[in-house]
C-alpha cells in the first residue's frame, strides 16, 4: 500500500509498456515527414535555380552573349544589354564593402577587445543588430529625404574643387551612386560586425595574454596578433557582406537613380541588376522583356550564389563554430 | 647616487612614447567609428518619430489610401496593414512547419547523414539568396500560372525567405536541449517521435519561437519579393487580387509628388519599424530568459 503513494496518478497501471503498433506507425510516419521536408529544402533551392534558369534560357539564347556586354535597355525595340547593371552591382557592392567592412571590423574590435564595460558593450552590440532590423525600404525613404540633402552640398563641393579625379567627375543632382552606397554600407555593417565578432571570440584567451606578456600595447596586440589570427574569419565576413550587398534591392532601387551608364563617378546615377528588376519587372511586357529580366535575375543569382557559398565555406573553415550565420 | 634604475624605467608606462601614443590615437579612432555607426540608427528613429509621428492617428488603421487630389491629412492605409498581416501569415503557415520539421531531422533524427549535410548547406545558401530572386521565382511559378498578381504569390515569396531562418534557428534550439532530457524520455520507453513531441520540442520551444519571431519580423519588412508578386492595391484585401503591403506602400509613395502621400509613407515606416522592433524585443526576451 505504501508503494501507491509514490506511483501517484499511475495507480495500478504499469508505467512503461512496449510501443503499440499505432505508436510504431506514428513514429515511422513522423520520421518520414521530417525526412521529406529535409529533402524538400534541397529540392527547393534546386528548383529555384532550375525555374529561373529555365525561364531565362530561351530569352538568353535569343539575345545572345551580347546581352552581357552591351548597355542599351530599350523595351520598345526589344534591345537588351545589362553591362552597366553588372558593373553597377559590382562597383556599388565593392564601395559599400570598403566602407561597411572598415566600420564593421572596427566595431567588432571595439566590442570584443575589452574596450568597454560589459553593459556598454551589450548596448552597442544591440544597437548594431537593430541597424539590421530596420527594413531596407525605410532606409530608402530616409535616404531620399534626409541623407541626400545632407550630402549633396559636400558632394558638389568635392566636384567643384576635385572634379579632375574620375571619382568626382559629375555633380550629385539627387539620386546617385553615393547615397545608395552609403545606405548599402549601413546594411552590410551588421553582417560584417557579427561574423568578425565570432572570429575574434574564437581566438583562445591565452593568445592575447601571451601578446600582453611580451609587453605589447593594446593596439600592437590587436594589429599584430589578434587581426592576423582572426583574418580567415574576417575575410569570410567580408565576403558574406559583399554577397549581401550584391543582392540588396530596395536601397538601390530607391536611391541609385536607375540610369544605364558605365561610370566611375560616385555622384553619377547608376543602376544595378536588382534595381533593374525592381523598377522594370512590374511594367514589363510579357515575352522577350520578361525573358531578358529573368536572364538578368539569373546572372544575379549566379553571382550571389558563388559569393555566398565562398563566404560560408571560408567562415566555416576559419572559425570553428562560427559558421552559424 | 639617487638615479632611477634604468631597467625599472622601461617597465613604467610612458604616455608620450610613440608606441603608447599610437595606441591612444587608434583607440580614439575606434571610438569615433563606433559612434558614427550609431548615427544612422538614431537619425532614422528621430526622423520617423518627427515626420511619421505627426500623422500617427487611429484613422490610419481603418481608412483606405487617399486619392492624389484629396485634401491633405486625409486617408490611411488599413488595407496595407491587413495585407502585410495576411501575407506574413501565409508565409508563416508554410515556413514554420516546413522549417521545424526539417530542423527536427537535421538536429535529432539523422544529423550526420549525407542528406542532412546537403540540406544544411542549402539552407545556409538560401539565407544569402537575394530577396528579389524570391520575388522572381514566385512570379515564375505563381503569377505566371495563375495569370494575375495575388497575395498568395506574395506569401509564397516571403515564405522562401523565412524557411532557412526558421530551420537553422530551430536546429540550434533543438541541439541545445540537454541530453538527460532525451535519456529520461527514452528511459521511459518513448519512441523517438514521442520523445520529440512530448519532451524535446517543448523544452526547445523558446529557442524555436525566437527564430520564428525573427523570421516574421524580417518578412514584414521585406519589399523586393512583393513588388511583382502582390503588387499594390488601393482597396481592401481580397486574396486573389493584387494586395497592398506596408513595405510596398512606402516604396511607391516615397517618390510620389504629393506631400500627403509622402507624409503617409513616413507614418507607415514608423508603424513598420515599431512593429519590427517589438518583434525583435519579444524574441530576445523569450530567448534570453530561457537560455539553457
Amino acid at each position: 500500500m505504501a508503494d501507491n503513494k509514490f506511483l501517484g496518478n499511475a495507480g495500478g497501471r504499469t508505467l512503461s509498456k512496449p510501443p503499440t503498433p499505432g505508436d510504431i506507425f506514428f513514429d515511422k510516419s513522423f520520421r518520414f515527414l521530417t525526412r521529406a521536408f529535409t529533402w524538400a529544402t534541397v529540392f527547393l533551392l534546386t528548383f529555384i535555380v532550375y525555374k529561373i534558369g529555365g525561364e531565362a534560357l530561351p530569352a538568353f539564347s535569343d539575345l545572345g552573349i551580347k546581352f552581357l556586354f552591351t548597355s542599351t535597355w530599350n523595351s520598345s525595340q526589344d534591345v537588351y544589354g545589362i553591362l552597366p547593371q553588372i558593373w553597377g552591382t559590382l562597383y556599388s557592392s565593392f564601395l559599400a564593402l570598403l566602407l561597411g567592412g572598415f566600420f564593421g571590423i572596427t566595431i567588432a574590435i571595439f566590442i570584443t577587445q575589452d574596450f568597454l564595460p560589459y553593459r556598454v558593450e551589450f548596448v552597442l552590440k544591440n544597437i548594431i543588430e537593430l541597424l539590421a532590423a530596420i527594413p531596407s525600404v525605410v532606409y530608402g525613404l530616409w535616404g531620399i529625404y534626409v541623407l541626400i540633402p545632407l550630402i549633396r552640398p559636400v558632394a558638389n563641393f568635392l566636384h567643384e574643387y576635385l572634379g579632375w579625379i574620375p571619382f568626382f567627375s559629375t555633380r550629385l543632382s539627387g539620386l546617385g551612386l553615393l547615397p545608395a552606397v552609403l545606405v548599402l554600407s549601413i546594411m552590410i555593417l551588421p553582417t560584417v560586425a557579427a561574423v568578425s565578432q565570432d572570429a575574434f571570440k574564437a581566438i583562445p584567451h591565452k593568445t592575447k595574454e601571451a601578446a600582453f606578456g611580451m609587453g605589447t600595447t593594446r593596439w600592437e596586440a590587436i594589429l599584430r596578433v589578434m587581426l592576423p589570427t582572426a583574418s580567415g574569419g574576417i575575410f569570410g565576413a567580408l565576403v558574406l557582406g559583399f554577397g549581401r550587398a550584391l543582392g540588396e534591392t530596395m536601397a538601390l532601387a530607391m536611391l541609385v537613380g536607375s540610369m544605364s551608364t558605365l561610370t566611375l563617378s560616385f555622384f553619377s546615377p547608376a543602376d544595378t541588376i536588382s534595381a533593374l528588376l525592381a523598377n522594370t519587372f512590374p511594367e514589363a511586357n510579357v515575352g522577350l522583356e520578361t525573358g531578358a529580366l529573368m536572364s538578368a535575375a539569373c546572372v544575379l543569382l549566379l553571382i550571389t550564389l558563388i559569393v555566398n557559398v565562398a563566404g560560408a565555406v571560408i567562415v566555416a573553415k576559419a572559425t570553428p563554430g562560427g559558421d552559424k550565420r | 647616487m639617487n638615479r632611477t634604475n634604468p631597467q625599472r624605467l622601461q617597465l613604467e608606462r610612458q604616455p608620450m612614447e610613440p608606441r603608447a601614443l599610437k595606441s591612444i590615437v587608434l583607440s580614439a579612432i575606434t571610438i569615433v567609428c563606433a559612434v558614427t555607426a550609431c548615427i544612422p540608427l538614431f537619425s532614422v528613429l528621430l526622423m520617423l518619430v518627427y515626420r511619421g509621428g505627426k500623422r500617427l492617428t487611429l484613422e490610419l488603421f481603418y481608412t483606405l489610401p487617399p486619392g492624389a487630389f484629396d485634401a491633405p491629412g486625409v486617408g490611411g492605409f488599413g488595407n496595407a496593414i491587413a495585407g502585410t498581416a495576411f501575407m506574413v501569415g501565409i508565409a508563416g503557415l508554410i515556413s514554420i512547419p516546413f522549417g521545424i520539421l526539417a530542423a527536427v531531422y537535421l538536429a535529432e533524427l539523422d544529423p550526420h547523414s549525407k542528406i542532412s549535410e546537403i540540406a544544411r548547406f542549402c539552407a545556409k545558401t538560401m539565407t544569402g539568396l537575394p530577396s528579389i530572386i524570391a520575388g522572381v521565382f514566385a512570379y515564375a511559378i505563381v503569377v505566371l500560372t495563375m495569370g494575375h498578381y495575388s497575395s498568395w504569390a506574395g506569401g509564397i515569396a516571403l515564405s522562401l525567405l523565412m524557411i532557412p531562418t526558421v530551420m537553422l534557428t530551430a536546429e540550434e534550439a533543438i541541439k541545445m536541449v540537454p541530453n538527460p532530457m532525451r535519456e529520461a524520455a527514452y528511459g521511459m520507453g518513448c519512441t523517438p517521435s514521442q520523445s520529440l513531441i512530448k519532451v524535446i520540442l517543448p523544452v526547445g520551444m523558446p529557442g524555436i519561437i525566437t527564430g520564428v519571431v525573427l523570421a516574421v519580423a524580417r518578412a514584414a519588412g521585406e519589399t523586393a519579393p512583393l513588388l511583382f508578386t502582390a503588387l499594390f492595391s488601393e482597396s481592401w484585401l481580397s486574396p486573389n487580387d493584387p494586395t497592398a503591403s506596408l513595405a510596398v506602400l512606402i516604396y511607391n509613395w516615397s517618390s510620389s509628388p504629393y506631400p500627403n502621400l509622402i507624409e503617409l509613407a513616413w507614418a507607415a515606416s514608423l508603424i513598420l519599424v515599431v512593429l519590427v522592433f517589438i518583434l525583435n524585443i519579444v524574441s530576445r526576451s523569450i530567448g534570453g530568459k530561457t537560455k539553457l
